[in-house]
């Protein structure tokens, strides 16, 4: 059965994402047809002046909102699902979700402790964000494994039902301090849950070294996860220092998920989502895993966000019920088959 | 040659080892038999370096494999382990393919040489047709020869495997130490297994080794070995030995008390 999009997989998944990027960019309150979308954006590249056939507003409207918006989400979208397939990798587990396992709460906790210590008086103040939320992050990945741990095992129940506790205490800290907070962190909440407080590219361009750093630690590390799918004595044995390895990948999945977080509030499915689809359609082969789920993960979120602004619009859906309308669901389909699944 | 000498582990204040000393030579299959929880599976583990000895010494051609690194120990030393809960999405070549996985960098990038030692451990267990089919779609025997196949591509002189023929049934056992033999005596391969079945392990040593409670109780040639006396006290019930028709090695028969059908 050769069937052409099984064939090409970084075509079409590019394909869908400058799709959906186009589609994000001319969606919206003013809507900006995709031709146009096109030519302002052909206009900014050096060398190139096209003669001005659009109205200002949607120059402004473009690069100033939609954009900026539109990039932020890619990357977060990126980012979870890329973290995703890292964690399911690690832990050998198909339900490791960013936000099932709790990940995404505790990075949230910090990003949401940095903010009430400090709200950035400038956008440079945003940088040190994503290192609260990846210290919380870590300290999470931490609890949950060493809660879930069974022995040598970690059973796929028990790593959900940790995630789902110390998720729950993270997030209620969280409503804790939202309810003793001051106004400056009201904005901060607002913000983790998705409301735009923060518009331009900012946020964007804060986020964007650690993703890289994040999302570029776990594209390299494809090998160590095929590995490590034979567990950890086997990995070993073929020569592969499994704990360094692990430490390793878990770092750069917390970091890459705490980005996601710090400047787009908890997202919960998309890292749980994409990389299932990406295995079903295209196999369990990490190296191809990983950078698939990141442009994956990019264009679905983008979509899921599209229909987060339209569905009920002009009122905007935070993007999290979106994914979760869709997640939730999907989440009991893998609990019930992930025993004895071909393409796990 | 693997030379294992006075090696002890500690689970808590278990001792699985005591002081277990061991040698294979080239050329040579050592069986380690012995009751559920005598600690074959704990030796080859030991062995292979992924749980910690108190106390011991593990070399190979003279490398003590103490202060190896991970992948330098992958060189010297595979591991074939039971063929159960095999990720199921990696083709059979695939899987060969990371028995490369010692001599390869972070990013697993291989090079001719890596393919090439792949596909002739692929075709050394008789797989070639089956390169590209997922190892989920095998059987279990041929489950068992792709991780033998793996192990072969690491490359390395010792060879340690553990009950390779316990899922297995009367044919794919035969057919898998038939294998096993001849790649030993082809590549000079010093081979320690793990056995459960007794008239295997008589039939394709060169020599057994009785492990009870942690510690070699006897050693030797399978007739040595396998007789009557050792084998009653062990396994804590009597028994027959006789010699196989054909090549005379030690069979082991049970004895059943008298409450056994008789015709």
């Amino acid at each position: 059965m050769k069937i052409g999009f099984r064939n090409h997989p970084f075509l079409v998944n590019l394909s869908l994402l400058a799709a959906a990027l186009l589609l994000s960019a001319a969606a919206g309150p003013v809507f900006i047809p995709p031709g146009a979308v096109s030519r302002i954006l052909a206009d900014q590249l050096p060398g190139i002046a096209l003669q001005q056939d659009w109205p200002q507003a949607f120059e402004t409207i473009l690069l100033r909102i939609r954009l900026p918006h539109t990039a932020l989400m890619a990357l977060a979208g990126a980012a979870l699902a890329s973290s995703g397939a890292a964690y399911q990798g690690v832990f050998r587990n198909p339900l490791a979700d960013p936000y099932l396992i709790g990940v995404a709460s505790g990075a949230g906790l910090g990003a949401v402790i940095a903010m009430s210590i400090r709200w950035p008086a400038e956008w440079r103040g945003l940088y040190p964000i994503p290192l609260a939320a990846f210290i919380g992050a870590v300290l999470t990945i931490a609890l949950v494994y060493s809660i879930a741990r069974v022995g040598q095992t970690l059973p796929t129940t028990t790593l959900i039902l940790a995630g789902v506790a110390v998720s729950s205490f993270a997030t209620s800290l969280t409503s804790f301090l939202m309810f003793r907070s001051t106004s400056e962190l009201r904005r901060a909440i607002g913000w983790m849950l998705g409301s735009s407080v923060l518009t331009g590219w900012e946020p964007f361009l804060a986020a964007l070294p650690y993703a890289v750093i994040g999302m570029g630690a776990l594209v390299i590390s494809g090998h160590a996860l095929n590995v490590l799918q034979y567990g950890e004595e086997q990995a070993q044995q073929l020569g592969l220092s499994a704990e360094r390895a692990k430490a390793l990948i878990l770092v750069a999945a917390s970091l890459t998920t705490a980005t996601a977080v710090a400047f787009t509030g908890i997202i919960g499915f998309v890292g749980l989502i994409v990389p299932h689809f990406v295995r079903i359609l295209w196999g369990g082969d990490y190296r191809r895993l990983l950078p698939l789920s990141i442009l994956g993960g990019a264009w679905f979120l983008l979509m899921a966000d599209l229909l987060a602004r339209t569905l009920l619009a002009p009122q905007v859906l935070p993007v999290g019920i979106v994914t979760a309308l869709a997640g939730a669901p999907f989440f009991l389909w893998v609990l019930r088959s992930a025993k004895g699944q071909a393409f796990w | 040659m693997l030379e294992i000498n006075s090696l002890t582990v500690n689970f808590g204040k278990f001792t699985a080892l005591d002081k277990v000393t061991l040698d294979v030579n080239p050329g040579e299959v050592l069986a380690i038999i012995g009751p559920n929880g005598a600690g074959k599976s704990t030796l080859i583990r030991a062995a292979s370096g992924v749980i910690p000895s108190r106390s011991g010494s593990i070399c190979i051609g003279g490398q003590d494999m103490k202060g190896l690194s991970t992948s330098e120990r992958a060189r010297y030393l595979a591991v074939v382990p039971q063929a159960r809960s095999l990720p199921p999405a990696f083709t059979v070549y695939q899987t060969i393919l990371l028995g490369r996985t010692p001599y390869l960098g972070w990013l697993g990038q291989t090079k001719a040489q890596d393919h090439f030692l792949a596909q002739q451990s692929l075709e050394r267990v008789e797989l070639g047709k089956l390169a590209e089919r997922r190892v989920s779609e095998l059987s279990g025997g041929e489950q068992q020869r792709v991780l033998l196949a793996r192990a072969l591509a690491q490359g390395a002189e010792v060879l340690l495997l553990d009950e390779p023929t316990t899922h297995l049934d009367l044919h794919y056992q035969a057919l898998l130490l038939n294998l096993i033999r001849r790649l030993v005596s082809e590549n000079n391969l010093s081979v320690m297994m793990a056995l459960h079945d007794l008239n295997l392990a008589g039939l394709y040593a060169d020599r057994v080794a009785l492990l009870v409670g942690g510690k070699i109780q006897a050693s030797g040639s399978a007739k040595e070995v396998l007789t009557e006396k050792n084998l009653a006290g062990v396994y804590n019930m009597p028994v027959h030995v006789i010699p196989h028709p054909e090549y005379g090695t030690p069979l082991i028969l049970p004895d059943g008390h008298g409450m056994t059908v008789s015709h």
